[in-house]
């Protein structure tokens, strides 16, 4: 007994951040998830001149919560014909690949749960991707034909754009010389500029690719709801519904994070190396307090005497965060913490834009039709991806070798790039309008959507 | 202690769905329990310190492999033929080629028990912390001392591909 209650105790000892993080993932994601997509409503009722939820809460501050335990009392349905293994299966491989993923994800300098993995970029990529099999297993696993059609189009396409995915990501990791998360950004402070900025072909591509991989508008095939219902999700509900949901939007998390990581500077703030700009450090806490003041200027405007407490007790916790992150750049002793919680605030901020980008996209673009998706990846994104590789590597060797200014030999490389990126358009255009003169009108059967 | 636990739970998984994955009858179960083998192979892996063969092998094999796998069980109904086909009883074939592997792991197990370092079990393994870096230490090996078989097997995957868009291609 007591040998084993002492190997216990050490493992304890030895592991507990990495324990906590982890319970700290698997808690505060759900939540994050939910507000995320309350964001994502308020984003698409501010754009379409709405108001978007307003009920549960000031503002519908509440309505995740409300959302979540509707989905968790809801009637939990399984089709008759599923095969209810992999039926159960499937949203758990989901959920816990993006969860996973989250593992490898440094928010900032002092918050990593796998601390300086030698393969960490791919670790989150690989792990991330394993998400795939709970689409394409619960797809097969409902028996119906939408769902098998979306988990066939998911397939397909995200087999396509990991591709893409992979080649652009290789075009940053190239110039970082790594695939530690950490030195990765360390990298990008050595170099002083953004790796987004030296290779933004690359950037662009993993824009769009993971876009893709996200299964987000306007590439949500899988799950197009005016042509397949709800695609691989259509015979779910409730709380398996819930973990797909949840898996989904981790998901977008992930993405965004090895965005930032490798073409956003990770945790570092705007131009890292400038001292004049030393006073950007002071942003965080100033953008949280003003958050709170604005919070508590609109908590006497709340029509309920319960949302007015609401929005005071919103308005309190932005003034404590705010302190917190205004402490340790007062007081001399606790110096130490502000690059950790600088750091977190800015990496935040970082994804939350890009996920804001995602969201953007999705209330402007129209659905792309599955044969043209599969075309941008495979006719225009994959041979762009690969030719932005062969730059970047010629770029460094210039560098390198020829003791070429890296801006000039990066500048040339892109532009060449560029114009190889024209070439494809145009020969898409003359192969689209082939195709066109070729197939009579009335025999768009002939178009294989599958294709590649 | 801790390494063993890892160690025989992981081949215990290994082993336990690869048996699983040759009786299950349905092909999209063998498929998640070969799935299943594949990741726990992966995890061994990792526990050897090789990073980069464990995230190779899931990206490849269960990230890529696998999924075309589906893709083509869902696609093509295989359940009629593979109820036919599944279990022919070629017991003496299988009986025989099991102990001649049998044998051969054996007489390996047992040739490598004088070498010291070198047997199966590693009594004293260097810390994780005096490793190489494990990435930049294979890509050292492939790119500079086994350069010319890297960039021959690069070819044949390239002339693979070729071939295999070639003969998909319609002829028109």
């Amino acid at each position: 007994m007591s040998p084993t209650l002492h190997a216990v105790i050490a493992f304890l000892q030895t592991w507990w951040v990495e324990l906590v993080s982890g319970v700290v993932i698997v808690a505060v994601v759900p939540l994050i998830t939910g507000y995320m997509v309350l964001m994502e409503r308020k984003l698409m009722a501010d754009m379409q001149a709405r108001l978007g939820p307003m009920r549960v809460g000031p503002h519908g501050l509440l309505q995740p919560i409300a959302d979540a335990v509707k989905l968790l009392i809801k009637e939990d349905i399984i089709p008759d014909d599923a095969d209810k293994m992999v039926f159960w299966l499937a949203p758990v491989v989901s959920m816990t690949a993006a969860l996973t993923a989250m593992a490898g994800i440094a928010f900032g300098p002092a918050f990593e749960v796998a601390r300086d993995i030698n393969v960490g970029l791919l670790f989150i990529v690989g792990v991330s991707s394993l998400g795939l099999f709970g689409i394409v297993l619960g797809g097969w696993a409902s028996n119906s034909h939408y769902s098998i059609m979306g988990a066939l189009r998911s397939t397909a396409q995200l087999v396509s754009y990991e591709t893409a995915a992979g080649l652009a990501l290789v075009s940053g990791l190239l110039m970082a010389g790594t695939l530690n998360i950490r030195a990765i950004v360390d990298a990008q402070y050595s170099s002083g500029v953004w790796f987004g900025f030296l290779t933004p072909v690359a950037f662009f591509i993993y824009a769009v690719a993971s876009i893709a991989e996200t299964n987000r508008a306007p590439f949500d095939l899988p799950e197009a709801e005016s042509e397949l219902v709800a695609g691989y999700m259509t015979e779910y509900s409730g709380f398996r519904w819930a973990c797909y949901f949840l898996g989904e939007y981790a998901n977008m998390i992930v993405v965004g994070a090895v965005a930032t990581t490798l073409f956003l500077g990770g945790w570092l703030r705007p131009f890292p190396r400038v001292h004049w700009l030393n006073w950007l450090d002071a942003v965080p806490a100033l953008f949280t307090a003003a958050v709170g003041v604005y919070c508590a200027l609109r908590a006497g405007k709340q029509p309920v005497r319960v949302q007015v407490w609401f929005m005071w007790a919103v308005a309190l916790a932005c003034f404590a965060v705010a302190l917190i992150l205004a402490v340790p750049l007062a007081v001399a002793p606790l110096k130490f913490m502000v690059p950790g919680l600088n750091g977190a605030f800015w990496f935040l901020l970082k994804i939350t834009g890009y996920i804001y980008l995602f969201m953007w996209l999705r209330f402007t673009l129209p659905r792309y039709r599955f044969d043209q998706l599969m075309h941008l990846g495979w006719y225009i994104l994959i041979p762009l991806a690969i030719v932005n590789v062969l730059a970047v590597g010629v770029a460094m060797i210039l560098e390198m070798e020829y003791g070429w200014n890296r801006w000039l030999a990066l500048i040339v490389t892109t532009i060449l790039t560029l114009a190889t990126a024209l070439f494809l358009l145009r020969l898409n255009d003359k192969r689209a309008a082939a195709a066109t003169s070729a197939v009579p009108p009335e025999g768009p059967a002939t178009e294989d959507s599958y294709a590649g | 202690m801790l390494d063993k636990v890892i160690f025989f739970f992981f081949a215990g998984v290994a082993i336990l769905s690869a048996a699983l994955m040759v009786t299950r009858r349905n092909a999209i179960h063998s498929a998640i329990f070969l799935i299943t083998t594949l990741l726990a192979t992966a995890g061994i892996f990792l526990q050897l310190r090789a990073e980069f063969l464990f995230i190779a092998q899931i990206i490849l094999y269960v990230g890529g492999i696998m999924v075309l796998f589906i893709f083509v069980i869902m696609l093509v109904n295989l359940d009629v033929a593979l109820h036919q086909i599944q279990f022919s009883r070629q017991k003496w074939v299988a009986l025989l080629v099991t102990l001649a592997l049998a044998a051969e792991v054996g007489v390996m197990l047992w040739s490598s028990r004088g070498i010291p370092g070198q047997g199966f079990l590693l009594p004293n393994a260097a810390p994780a912390s005096q490793l190489p870096a494990n990435t930049e230490a294979l890509a050292g090996r492939l790119f500079d001392a086994y350069l010319l078989p890297f960039e021959i097997a690069s070819v044949l995957l390239l002339v693979a591909m070729v071939g295999a868009v070639v003969m998909a291609k319609k002829r028109t």
